[in-house]
């Protein structure tokens, strides 16, 4: 699997080459600005790009502008964006045109290998990985929202973890029930949602970006 | 120029020529009368007490210009000092009004009030009814008035008969015409006589402004120093702290790694845990002193975020073509934090529209709630530490929330914008 990666900080950078590089990616451009990084983006067009949000010249969003760039010219690029903070206003922004494969994590997320790099695998295969501060950080408001509203408590709470990008099956492990009951649980929630049937991927990033925008 | 606004100035004539006598006049001569008699003793204690009900009645006339004209005009006198008992507490009192350019001021100004004054707003007052009056001399009053002996002219036209009579009537319809289009006007230029003398000189204006800006100074290196210190505390007792234990289980992981591996592994994945809440705390460090998005997007997406984090529902239009000089930014962000926070705790409120735009030189930021208002700059420190802390950046605030809601805050806080980013 060929990865483009933009980080800025030498160390960091490197640390991630041989993470990745251990676990059997290919880096194809390594990239430490936010031009060369839309530049990598565009021509590489990578299997998933790993971005830091802060990057040069301009020391503010280079790395998402960057992400969000190329994911206009190239819908459906999957890109995993790093962050020393995470902001529900980015993680919107980076959903919104609900077509999956992105990610939005906390740097420190690098440190359980096997997780961070589960998270780029699903963000690759079109999937979503959002951190769960970002999660958090929702459940933390009070659920004035109508819709959301109509939700109960098991539901929000696998919402939650759908939103974080788990399949079924993860989230069966983690709530200790069976695969049929989460399954149960989705469509009622795509229902309460308001989603249509299609593709169950892509009601699944259509859910989280209604549980982002708290609508 | 209708009947209504006519009527309005013509009543506000009335109050203000009510005014000029029973204040300015009086209070005019008391002043004049207690300062000449600072020889005798007694007007040293009477000049400050009669300066004081002088104040208070320039000061309401202010409050006037501004509610009925909506003349802004600012208070120009010199704080008062802490004065010590006794006689020489009364001679700092004398001193500290007599040294006091506004008194003077204010002197000129009910003299001027008592004639000038006096006579624009009587003439607004009664512009009005002379049109009218002609026309009831028209329709016979003249009769009782000529037959009693009288002698009546109505102007320049001496009325005996009903011929003259009627042409008293006619005219009255130009002082008709006259009175609506010139009372209103008058009135305004009586605001205009009051706003030249009463408003601070150009000197005193730069002075209050200076003595503002001073507060307003000492407090921010105040604040500024009580930030600092529990920046030191929370790196000292968090983030060091966590990396020194961190330091110390390595130590120990190295020495146990062949030992005792499991205990090791143990202890590795201690400190893993142990960098990771470091990294928290840094985190939410750096959130308090300079959030992240602040410093990456600019102000209105800064106040967007804190607007999804805010367990109110809230709508934010944010105009900002630019970005805000760092400091101002960073005070503007702090502050309509601690708004929206107020809102959530106090004000009952569940939806909060935030309107933020730069337009001439300044930033205005007006927030609203639908909560059940009564908020107050009195109450606790809230707002009015909020209103200081502009004001370092010469920023006013302006709270208008009555009882049953709903409250808004207005703030404005004159600032440069650079050009967009790339």
């Amino acid at each position: 699997m060929r990865v483009v990666l933009a980080e800025d900080l030498f160390l960091l950078r490197d640390g991630l080459i041989r993470l990745l590089e251990a676990y059997d990616f290919e880096i194809a451009a390594a990239v430490d600005n936010g031009p060369e990084l839309t530049r990598a983006l565009l021509t590489v067009k990578p299997d998933v790009a790993v971005v830091d949000v802060r990057l040069p010249p301009t020391f503010t969003d280079e790395g998402l502008q960057a992400a969000l760039h190329a994911r206009r010219e190239v819908p459906g690029l999957p890109v995993l964006v790093l962050s020393q903070h995470v902001e529900q206003l980015y993680a919107r922004e980076l959903l919104a045109d609900g077509s999956g494969g992105v990610g939005y994590l906390l740097k420190d997320r690098v440190f359980d290998a096997d997780q961070f790099v589960d998270a780029v695998r699903r963000v690759a295969a079109g999937g979503t990985a959002m951190d769960p501060q970002v999660i958090s950080q929702l459940l933390a408001r009070k659920s004035r929202d109508e819709p959301l509203g109509d939700l109960t408590p098991r539901e929000r709470e696998v919402l939650g973890l759908m939103a974080e990008g788990r399949s079924n099956v993860a989230i069966a492990q983690r709530l200790v029930v069976t695969e049929r009951a989460i399954a149960k649980h989705t469509s009622n929630i795509f229902l309460k949602l308001d989603l249509p049937p299609s593709d169950d991927d892509n009601r699944r990033v259509l859910a989280v970006l209604a549980y982002l925008n708290g609508s | 120029m209708n009947i209504r606004t006519t009527a309005l100035a013509a009543v506000r004539g009335l109050g203000l020529a009510l005014l000029a006598m029973v204040g300015s006049l009086v209070l005019f001569i008391l002043m004049v009368v207690s300062i000449s008699l600072t020889p005798v003793v007694i007007g040293v204690v009477l000049v400050p007490l009669v300066a004081r009900l002088a104040r208070s009645h320039a000061n309401l006339r202010r409050r006037l210009a501004y509610r009925w004209f909506g003349v802004e005009i600012k208070e120009p006198y010199r704080p008062k000092p802490h004065f010590q008992g006794g006689l020489i507490g009364a001679l700092e009192r004398y001193r500290w009004v007599m040294m006091d350019r506004a008194t003077w001021r204010d002197l000129l100004w009910m003299i001027c009030d008592a004639t000038a004054g006096f006579t624009l707003a009587i003439f607004a007052f009664s512009l009005p009814f002379y049109g009218p009056y002609g026309w009831v001399l028209a329709l016979g009053v003249w009769r009782p008035i000529v037959h009693s002996g009288g002698n009546e002219w109505y102007t320049f036209v001496p009325i005996s008969d009903q011929a003259t009579a009627t042409i008293a009537g006619l005219v009255g319809f130009v002082y008709a015409g006259l009175g609506l289009w010139l009372t209103p006007k008058t009135m305004h230029l009586h605001s205009r006589l009051t706003a030249a003398l009463l408003a601070p000189t150009h000197e005193r204006e730069l002075e209050l402004r200076v003595a503002r800006l001073t507060e307003t100074r000492s407090d921010a290196l105040d604040s500024q120093a009580a930030e600092l210190r529990r920046i030191e505390r929370d790196l000292h007792d968090g983030a060091q702290a966590r990396l020194v234990a961190m330091g110390m289980s390595l130590g120990a992981i190295e020495h146990l790694l062949e030992r005792d591996p499991k205990k090791a592994k143990v202890l590795l994945s201690e400190a893993r845990e142990s960098s990771s809440k470091a990294l928290t705390e840094l985190r939410d460090l750096v959130r308090g002193i300079h959030p992240p998005v602040l410093a990456e997007r600019g102000l209105g997406d800064a106040v967007r975020a804190l607007a999804m984090a805010s367990p109110l529902q809230t709508e934010v239009s944010a105009e900002i073509p630019g970005r805000i000089e760092a400091p101002v930014e960073s005070a503007a962000y702090f502050a309509v934090s601690e708004i929206l926070t107020n809102a959530a705790k106090h004000s009952g409120a569940r939806r909060v529209w935030l309107d933020l735009r730069h337009e001439n030189g300044m930033l205005r930021i007006v927030i609203t709630d639908d909560g059940q208002g009564g908020a107050a700059m009195s109450h606790g420190t809230g707002i009015s530490g909020i209103e200081r802390r502009i004001g370092t950046f010469d920023g006013v605030l302006a709270l208008n929330s009555p009882v049953g809601g709903p409250t808004m805050v207005t703030m404005e806080l004159p600032c440069e914008l650079s050009s967009p980013q790339p």
